[in-house]
C-alpha cells in the first residue's frame, strides 16, 4: 500500500491525518517540520506529501523546493495544507513545485476525496 | 466513512496551550525588528486556529483568526507595533484561552470579554489595516443558454512539464468521469520525434466532452492545481448545434479567464514556461529548538515504575551476594564486582530518567511577565522583572504544583514589598523595583528565591497582629526572623486585610502548606527599607525521597529526611515527667510535643518495655514534634508509590515504598501525622508551657 | 472486557475458592493472579478484614481476609491458604485487590441456566455481595459479586475525590 509523508508542526492535526490515513491502509511517516521531513524522505519511498505551510525550522514551500530536488520525489505528489487560500500563497506553493493544496480546516472525507486526485 | 475526531482534541489543546504561552512571552518582549519572533508568534496563532477549524470549535477559528490577520500585518511591516495594540493583542490571548478552557471543558464560555475584545480586534483591523486586496470572486458570466446545454466541452493542453508538478492527468480524467459521462479524444499532434522524445515530459493533450449539469465551477475544480500549467478552455457543450461541430475546433466565445490564450488552436504554442518565481525562501537559520518527540507522561511513568523495580531488584541481589561474601571463591569475586558494576549502572539510569520528567522551570517563570505587566501597572507601581536560572529543571509534576505559590508570592511582593514611585524616590531609591526571580539547584532540592528591593516586611506591624490573633503573647521575646516567619502561621492573615489590598482570600499559611505539601520548604529574610527574599526548596522530583528508616515493634516506616531535625535517645523519665503524661518534651529552647507512633499507628506492643526511646525531632506544618520509635534502621533513598492506586488514601501516611527485601514499607505524611497525633489540649498545653519558659528565661536574663 | 464476553457467550469460567467450608466462585477472567500466603504489611488504623498491603510485581496492592469481612471468624494461615488477586472495576479505573481464602478448589464452565438468582437471605453473607448461585454436581457454588463486594467497606472509594 502507498505511503504518505505527513508534515505538520501540530502534533493533534497530525494525529488526526495519520489516523485517518493508517484506517485506510496506507503507510504514514510523520515529521514535526520541513527539515526532518527531508531528512525522512531521503530514507523513504513514498507516494504522496502532505506538508503544512507555516512550520519552525524548514516551512513547507522550502521542503517543497528542496524535496523536488530529490530525483525520487520528482513526480510525487506534494500537497500543501494550508489555511490561506490566498492566490499568492498558492503561487508560492507552485513555483516551488507543490502539486496542490487542501485547505485548512479539513475533515477525513475531504482529505480522502482530494488525496484521489493525485494517487491511485 | 467517519472518524471520531474527539480523540485528538487533549493534544490540539494541550498544544494550543503552549502556543499561547509562545504568543504572550512573545508578545510582552517583541522587538518588532526580530522577525523569527514575531513569526513565532504568528504560527502560533496560525497553529491555533487551524486546529480549532478542524476539531470543531469555529468560533475559537473565528475570533482568532481576526487575531491572526493582525499580527501578520505587523510581521509584514503594514502595521506598527503599538502599545495599545500589544495590550489587545494579550487580551486576546486570554480570551482565546477562555475558549479553549471552555473547549477543553465542554461548556460555553461566558465571558462578556470575548465579544469586547472581538469588537475592538475588529474595529482595529478595519482602522488602520490596509485594504485587502479584493479577491474577485471569479467573475459570473451570464449563463448563456443553459437551457439546452447537456455538458461541456474540456479542451486541456498540458505544458510539458507537468508531470513534474507530481499532478497526472489519468486522474484528472477520472474525476471528471464522476462528474458524468465523458467522450476522450486524445490530441498527439505535439508529439515530437520519438528521438527527441523526454519521457519525463508530457506532449498530449486532451479534448473531452462531459454530459453533466454540473456546474463550470465543478469542472475548473478538477484542474485547480494545473490551471497555470496548461491551456484549459470550457465551453458549454449544447444541445445540437455543437455536438455536430468537429471536436477539434473548440469555439472559446465564452468566459475563458484572461489568462488563456486567445489562439488555442493554433499548431504547437511552443511551451512558454511559465514565469516562476525563482525567488526561493532563504532557507531557515535552524533555531535553537532541539529536536524533541512528545511522549505520553503515561509512558514515561511507567519507565520510571519499571526503573524503580529495577534499584528494589538492584538491592535485593547486593543483599543476596553481601551474604554469600564469606565464600572463599572465584566466582563470588566476579559476582562482586559485577553487582557493583550494575548498582552504579542502575542509579544512572534511574538518575537520567527521571531527567526525561523534568522540565526547566522557565514554563513557571514565564507567565511573570504577564502578570508583572498587568499587576504592576493596575497598582501604578513602576517594575523590573528580573530573571535567572530559568533553565533549571525540575519534576513537571512538581512544576504544576509550584505555580500558584510562587504566583502569590510575587504578588505578595509587588502588593506588599515594593512602595510606589513616589515613596522610591523620598527613600533615595530608584523609582522602578526589582523583583528578581532565581532558581538553582542545591543538593537533591532546586531554591527558588522572590527577591525584592521594597520596604521589608514591617516587624512591628507582624508583632502586633501576631499579638492581635493570639498567635504569640505580650512580651514574648522573639528574634525579628522569628517574628518574620510568623507571617507563615495559619490565622495571621486575615480575608479583611488580604482582599483590600490584593482581592485574595488564602494567606501565606497556605502557601507554605501547598509547598510543604511537596515535600518543600518555604522561608523569608528581610531587612527594613532594602527588601525581603523569600525562598522556596523543593525536592527536584515526587518519584523518589531520601528516607530515615524507623522500626516500631516488627513494623518498618519511612521518615522523609527533608522533614527530620535531629533522632535522640531519651529516657523514658524524660518521657514521663513533664505533664504527667509525657506529652510534651523540651528540646533546645522550647517545648514539643511528642507523638508516639506505637499509639497513633496502634501498633501491638512488644514485650521488652526499653527503659530508654528513641526519639526523631520531626518538623512538619510549621511544627516540631518528636516520634517515638523503637528502632532507627538507616537511611536510603526510596522510591516512592501511591497506595490511592489500588487502595486509598491513609491518614498519616503519603505513600508507599518497596524495600530491598521485596517487602512494602509505609511513608509518613508528618504534617498529617501531626495532625492526627495531636490533641487539643496538648496544644494547649504546649501554648502555656512555652509561654512559662519564655518568662522563666527572661527572669533569668 | 468481561462484559462483552458475558454478553456473546451463555456460558462462562469461573474459579472457586473455599471459604469456611463453601465454596465461592469468581469469574476467571477477573483472576489476577493466585499466590500462597506471604505476610503483609500492616496499614494502622484499617479494620480487622484489611490484613494490609502486598508488593505485587512493584504494584502496591491491598489483601483482605474474605472470611474477615463475612464476619466468619478467623482461620490460622496454613499451607493451602492463599491469596487470590482479582481485578475490580471501581468508577473509571480498575484496581488490583488480593482476597485471602482458605484454598483454591476447580475452574468450572457455569452456563446461564445453571445459574440462580441470590436468595435475599444469605447465609451470613450480604445479599449484595452475591450475584447468583450455581449448582453444580449437586454442589452450590456462590458467585461473587466482586465490584460490589470490593468498592464497599474499607475499600470504598474516597468521597473526596483524591485522585
Amino acid at each position: 500500500m502507498a505511503t504518505v509523508l505527513v508534515v505538520d508542526d501540530s502534533a493533534s492535526l497530525r494525529n488526526m491525518v495519520t489516523f485517518t490515513l493508517k484506517q485506510q491502509g496506507y503507510d504514514v511517516v510523520e515529521a514535526g517540520n520541513g527539515q526532518e521531513a527531508l531528512t525522512k524522505a531521503k530514507g523513504t519511498k513514498c507516494d504522496l506529501v502532505l506538508s503544512d505551510v507555516n512550520m519552525p525550522i524548514m516551512d513547507g514551500i522550502t521542503l517543497c523546493s528542496e524535496l523536488r530536488k530529490l530525483p525520487a520525489f520528482k513526480f510525487t505528489p506534494i500537497l500543501m495544507l494550508t489555511t490561506e487560500s490566498s492566490p499568492e500563497m498558492k503561487q508560492k506553493g507552485k513555483a516551488a513545485g507543490a502539486t496542490g493544496w487542501l485547505v485548512k480546516p479539513f475533515n477525513p472525507d475531504t482529505l480522502l476525496a482530494t488525496m484521489k486526485r493525485v494517487v491511485r | 466513512m467517519s472518524i471520531d475526531l474527539s480523540q485528538f482534541i487533549p493534544t490540539f489543546l494541550e498544544e494550543s496551550f503552549e502556543g499561547l504561552e509562545v504568543m504572550e512571552s512573545g508578545l510582552l518582549n517583541l522587538d518588532a525588528n526580530d522577525s523569527e519572533q514575531i513569526n513565532a508568534i504568528f504560527r502560533a496563532a496560525h497553529s491555533i486556529k487551524g486546529g480549532a477549524g478542524t476539531f470543531g470549535f469555529g468560533h475559537i477559528t473565528e475570533f482568532t483568526h481576526v487575531v491572526e490577520t493582525l499580527l501578520d500585518e505587523v510581521r509584514g511591516g503594514d502595521r506598527a507595533f503599538t502599545p495599545s495594540l500589544q495590550s489587545l493583542l494579550l487580551q486576546s490571548v486570554d480570551c482565546i484561552r477562555m475558549l479553549l478552557e471552555a473547549a477543553r471543558d465542554g461548556v460555553e464560555c461566558e465571558s462578556d470579554q470575548i465579544g469586547t475584545v472581538h469588537q475592538e480586534l475588529v474595529a482595529e483591523l478595519e482602522g488602520g489595516a490596509p485594504a485587502p486586496a479584493t479577491d474577485t470572486p471569479q467573475a459570473h458570466p451570464a449563463d448563456t443558454g443553459a437551457q439546452q446545454q447537456k455538458g461541456w466541452l474540456i479542451h486541456f493542453v498540458p505544458e510539458p512539464h507537468l508531470l513534474m508538478t507530481g499532478n497526472e492527468p489519468i486522474l484528472m480524467m477520472s474525476a471528471l468521469a464522476e462528474l458524468g459521462d465523458t467522450e476522450l479524444s486524445v490530441l498527439e499532434d505535439k508529439l515530437p520525434e520519438f528521438s527527441e522524445l523526454n519521457p519525463e515530459e508530457l506532449h498530449l493533450a486532451w479534448q473531452v466532452q462531459l454530459f453533466s449539469d454540473c456546474s463550470e465551477a465543478d469542472v475548473r475544480e478538477v484542474f485547480e492545481w494545473v490551471e497555470d500549467d496548461c491551456e484549459l478552455t470550457i465551453t458549454p457543450l449544447m444541445d445540437t448545434a455543437v455536438e455536430s461541430a468537429p471536436a477539434e475546433e473548440p469555439a472559446p466565445q465564452v468566459d475563458t479567464p484572461v489568462e488563456q490564450p486567445t489562439a488555442a488552436e493554433t499548431p504547437a504554442p511552443t511551451t512558454q514556461e511559465t514565469p516562476k518565481t525563482a525567488a526561493k525562501p532563504a532557507a531557515r537559520k535552524a533555531s535553537q529548538e532541539a529536536g524533541s518527540i512528545r511522549v505520553g507522561i503515561d509512558k514515561i511513568d511507567g519507565l520510571i515504575n519499571r526503573v524503580g523495580e529495577l534499584v528494589i531488584t538492584q538491592s535485593m541481589l547486593s543483599q543476596a551476594g553481601s551474604e554469600l561474601a564469606e565464600q572463599d571463591l572465584p566466582a563470588v569475586e566476579r559476582l562482586h564486582e559485577g553487582l557493583v558494576q550494575l548498582e552504579r549502572n542502575t542509579r544512572d539510569l534511574q538518575e537520567e530518567v527521571m531527567r526525561i520528567r523534568m522540565l526547566p522551570i522557565s514554563f513557571v517563570f514565564n507567565r511573570f511577565p504577564r502578570m508583572v505587566h498587568d499587576v504592576s501597572a493596575k497598582l501604578n507601581k513602576q517594575v523590573e522583572l528580573k530573571l535567572s536560572g530559568e533553565q533549571t529543571e525540575l519534576d513537571k509534576t512538581v512544576m504544576e504544583k509550584i505555580g500558584d505559590p510562587l504566583v502569590h508570592l510575587v504578588r505578595n511582593s509587588l502588593d506588599h514589598g515594593l512602595e510606589p514611585p513616589e515613596e522610591r524616590l523620598a527613600a533615595g531609591k530608584d523609582e522602578t523595583g526589582i523583583v528578581h526571580l532565581n532558581a538553582y539547584h542545591q543538593g537533591g532540592y532546586i531554591v527558588i528565591e522572590i527577591k525584592d528591593d521594597g520596604r521589608g516586611l514591617n516587624t512591628e506591624r507582624i508583632r502586633e497582629k501576631a499579638l492581635e490573633n493570639g498567635l504569640i503573647s505580650p512580651d514574648q521575646p522573639l528574634a525579628e526572623s522569628e517574628i518574620h516567619e510568623l507571617i507563615f502561621r495559619a490565622g495571621f492573615s486575615t480575608a479583611a486585610e488580604v482582599s483590600d489590598l490584593s482581592g485574595r482570600g488564602v494567606g501565606m499559611d497556605v502557601v507554605r502548606k501547598n509547598i510543604e505539601s511537596l515535600g518543600g520548604h518555604v522561608s523569608v529574610q528581610s531587612e527594613t527599607g532594602k527588601g525581603s527574599t523569600f525562598t522556596v526548596s523543593l525536592p527536584l522530583t515526587l518519584a523518589i525521597l531520601d528516607g530515615q528508616l524507623v522500626q516500631i515493634n516488627d513494623e518498618v516506616y519511612i521518615v522523609p529526611l527533608v522533614s527530620v531535625v535531629e533522632s535522640i535517645q531519651v529516657a523514658d523519665s524524660e518521657l514521663q515527667g513533664i505533664a504527667g503524661e509525657g506529652r510534651l518534651f523540651r528540646f533546645r529552647d522550647e517545648y514539643i510535643p511528642i507523638i508516639h507512633l506505637r499509639r497513633v499507628f496502634d501498633v501491638a506492643s512488644s514485650a521488652a518495655t526499653a527503659s530508654t526511646s528513641l526519639m526523631v525531632v520531626v518538623e512538619g506544618g510549621g511544627m516540631k514534634v518528636g516520634l517515638i520509635v523503637d528502632d532507627l534502621q538507616g537511611q536510603q533513598q526510596v522510591v516512592i508509590k501511591s497506595l490511592e492506586t489500588n487502595y486509598k488514601r491513609v491518614d498519616g501516611i503519603s505513600g508507599a515504598t518497596i524495600l530491598g527485601d521485596g517487602d512494602v514499607a509505609l511513608i509518613l505524611d508528618v504534617a498529617g501525622l501531626i495532625k492526627i497525633g495531636l490533641e487539643p489540649t496538648t496544644k494547649h498545653e504546649l501554648h502555656r508551657k512555652n509561654e512559662q519558659l519564655q518568662v522563666e528565661e527572661e527572669a533569668l536574663a | 472486557m468481561t462484559d462483552v464476553a458475558d454478553m456473546l457467550v451463555d456460558s462462562r469460567q469461573v474459579l472457586t475458592f473455599i471459604l469456611a467450608e463453601e465454596e465461592y466462585a469468581v469469574d476467571i477472567l477477573r483472576v489476577q493472579e493466585i499466590r500462597g500466603w506471604s505476610a503483609v504489611t500492616r496499614i494502622p488504623n484499617a479494620p480487622d478484614y484489611m490484613k494490609g498491603v502486598l508488593n505485587l510485581r512493584g504494584a502496591i496492592i491491598p489483601v483482605i481476609d474474605l472470611r474477615l469481612r463475612f464476619g466468619f471468624g478467623a482461620r490460622a494461615y496454613d499451607q493451602t491458604t492463599v491469596i487470590v488477586v482479582v481485578w475490580v472495576n471501581s468508577g473509571d479505573r480498575q484496581r488490583s485487590i488480593g482476597l485471602v481464602v482458605d484454598a483454591v478448589a476447580e475452574t468450572y464452565a457455569i452456563s446461564n441456566d445453571e445459574m440462580s438468582p441470590a436468595p435475599l437471605m444469605g447465609a451470613g453473607v450480604e445479599p449484595d455481595f452475591i450475584e447468583g448461585l450455581a449448582t453444580l454436581d449437586e454442589k452450590m457454588i456462590i458467585l461473587l459479586n466482586l465490584d460490589y463486594l470490593l468498592n464497599s467497606g474499607d475499600l470504598a472509594l474516597d468521597e473526596s475525590g483524591s485522585e
